[in-house]
């Protein structure tokens, strides 16, 4: 075994490794800030993946697009999104856990059966390296017309959706109201507890502010 | 066209001859364009903090650093060491995980980017087919360590500074892909050596910013909003959010954060160098001055002129482009949120969808002068 070929492996099984951790940690974690994060992990990694493929373009899309829009836009709905709500108990929750339970094993039984059934025939034409980029502009205008052009028109109503409801012509009389009604929005921040400040003061948010500014 | 000089085969063709086996001598030379890279890119920043404080005095009649070494040259090696030696404090009631997270992932790709800048034939770190496409994928991981760190600082002006560092960088991303797009149009290619090669030949009048001035002013725009740089450099914007995502941060992380918006500053420089201004070429081409002294183009001793005259045309042009940068930043107020965002969506998106027609109509109509 040469260089390039331990360094495939490893860079494999590191990646393979990365994705999975990731992957779980997002279905996992309590935090949701956490799993979004998580979430540009495991992209991250599938790019790392393409690029072991050889599939450079590919990988630059994939970082470029769910990183870089996905997972941003993403963590902005998190963040921009302050509701605090405690969660209530529910009565027979296990109902829904083992629906999903069952949903996701048949989902998992149904697509290991596809991997292990389909011959997979390794190609063994010369890999298209650097010119893929021709190779796949020359297949979207060719027998990939179809799709190509389902998903610009997906992504056209996507954006023209978009435009309607940012310009938001038509409100409604109710909705108007509700409005005025809304308390003030906060921003989330956690109540500092400063060590050294004073224990006794009543007003510490007001105190610990002044007290910065005169430092 | 002459390959030049081949660092790597010599590298490698001096140790294999030394004795060592050819996968060896391979080895041993991976490490050093990383090394390069990290040290050419801190070098890059060093100056450009020096001139940062220089250019500013002299753009308020003052005199600038003075006393630290000749003209105050020390000034950011005593930067550096300062922000080193700092204590680190990370705030009590701070996520501190995402916390030490976040500078990281702001800094690593914009120098992972550096693999892609040429400064010659050959000089570069790696000739990628998709180029100049890896920076576009790259800076657009930055919003996400920039909302990181905002969000783990548990500070109001914190989380303010990262969303809008993000929202910024995802609304002038777009511009900034598209007048690159109108670019690679005109090359037949997304490498960033076949962008400045077929920039070559005519000396100053074949540089893509004659043919592309639109798209070079809308790139500069975006690269600078990207950069935060002032007039956009409203994620910090001090009178409002104290420092932004940066305000808890103190000693080597706000130093990462320091560093990376200064290495992303030379780095778009460099881009815009490389892309409009004809990289590594000199106002003449070398070929044509070879020619009029009777010197074959292959010459040992040209070649190594050559690649010496092309670092240095591509330095020169990149810190101009840093000069004029500094100069904004002294000149012009700094917009505000909205009409920052109105810049990026309503002028600048429009306008580089234009550019972008506009090319691809003189591509078919002067297929001589726009690359056919």
């Amino acid at each position: 075994m040469n260089l390039a070929d331990g360094v495939q492996i490893v860079s494999f099984g590191v990646l393979a490794l990365m994705m999975l951790g990731a992957a779980l940690g997002v279905v996992l974690l309590e935090n949701i800030v956490y799993s979004a994060f998580l979430l540009g992990g495991v992209f991250i990694s599938i790019a790392g993946l393409y690029i072991l493929l050889n599939a450079g373009f590919v990988a630059a899309a994939q970082v470029l697009i769910y990183v870089g829009a996905v997972n941003v836009l993403i963590l902005f709905g998190i963040m921009l999104v302050n509701k605090r709500q405690n969660f209530v108990p529910l009565r027979n929750a296990w109902v829904g856990k083992t629906t999903t339970a069952l949903v996701c094993l048949g989902l998992f039984a149904l697509l290991g059966a596809m991997v292990l059934s389909t011959p997979w025939a390794i190609s063994t034409a010369p890999v298209a390296g650097d010119t893929s980029t021709v190779v796949i502009g020359l297949h979207f205008f060719s027998d990939f017309l179809l799709p190509f052009e389902l998903a610009s028109v997906l992504l056209l109503m996507a954006l023209i959706g978009a435009i309607v409801l940012a310009r938001r012509e038509f409100l409604p009389d109710a909705l108007e109201r509700e409005q005025t009604q809304q308390p003030v929005l906060t921003l989330p921040e956690r109540p500092r507890e400063l060590a050294s400040a004073t224990p006794s003061s009543p007003d510490r948010t007001l105190g610990t502010s002044s007290t910065k500014r005169n430092v | 066209m002459n390959s030049g000089i081949d660092l790597q085969g010599s590298f490698i063709q001096i140790l294999v001859d030394l004795g060592l086996t050819a996968e060896v001598a391979r080895v041993a030379w991976l490490p050093l364009p990383m090394l390069l890279v990290l040290v050419g890119a801190t070098l890059g920043v060093l100056v450009t903090t020096w001139l940062e404080r220089k250019i500013s005095a002299a753009a308020q009649q003052r005199i600038g650093p003075e006393f630290a070494g000749p003209l105050g040259m020390l000034i950011p090696i005593a930067d550096g060491l300062k922000l080193l030696v700092k204590e680190d404090i990370i705030p009590a009631k701070a996520d501190s995980l995402l916390f030490t997270l976040g500078p990281a992932i702001v800094v690593i790709p914009v120098f992972l980017s550096f693999l892609i800048v040429p400064f010659g034939q050959n000089l570069l770190i790696t000739d990628l087919g998709i180029g100049i496409f890896l920076w576009i994928s790259l800076s657009s991981i930055a919003p996400i360590g920039l909302l990181m760190a905002g969000y783990a600082s548990n500070n109001k002006y914190s989380l303010l500074g990262g969303l809008r560092a993000a929202a910024q960088s995802i609304s002038y991303e777009i511009p900034l892909a598209l007048s690159v797009v109108a670019i690679a149009m005109m090359s037949n290619s997304l490498s960033t050596i076949d962008i400045v090669q077929q920039q070559s030949g005519y000396g100053i009048l074949g540089w893509n910013v004659w043919r592309q001035p639109i798209g070079f002013l809308i790139f500069w725009i975006a690269a600078l909003a990207e950069c935060e740089r002032l007039p956009f450099d409203l994620p910090e914007a001090e009178e409002e959010l104290v420092a932004g995502y940066q305000t808890e941060y103190a000693g080597i992380k706000f130093g990462l954060f320091y560093l990376g918006s200064y290495v992303n500053l030379v780095l778009s420089s460099l881009f815009v160098s490389v892309l409009y201004l004809g990289g590594w070429n000199f106002i003449i081409p070398i070929e044509v001055m070879a020619d009029w002294i009777g010197v074959s183009e292959t010459t040992p001793w040209l070649q190594v002129i050559t690649g010496s005259l092309g670092i240095i045309m591509t330095l020169l042009k990149a810190y101009l482009l840093v000069f004029l940068a500094i100069l904004l930043r002294w000149t012009l107020p700094r917009v505000r949120i909205d009409q920052l965002l109105d810049l990026g969506w309503k002028f600048l998106l429009p306008v580089s969808l234009v550019n972008l027609l506009l090319t691809a109509a003189l591509k078919l109509t002067f297929p001589v002068a726009f690359g056919g």
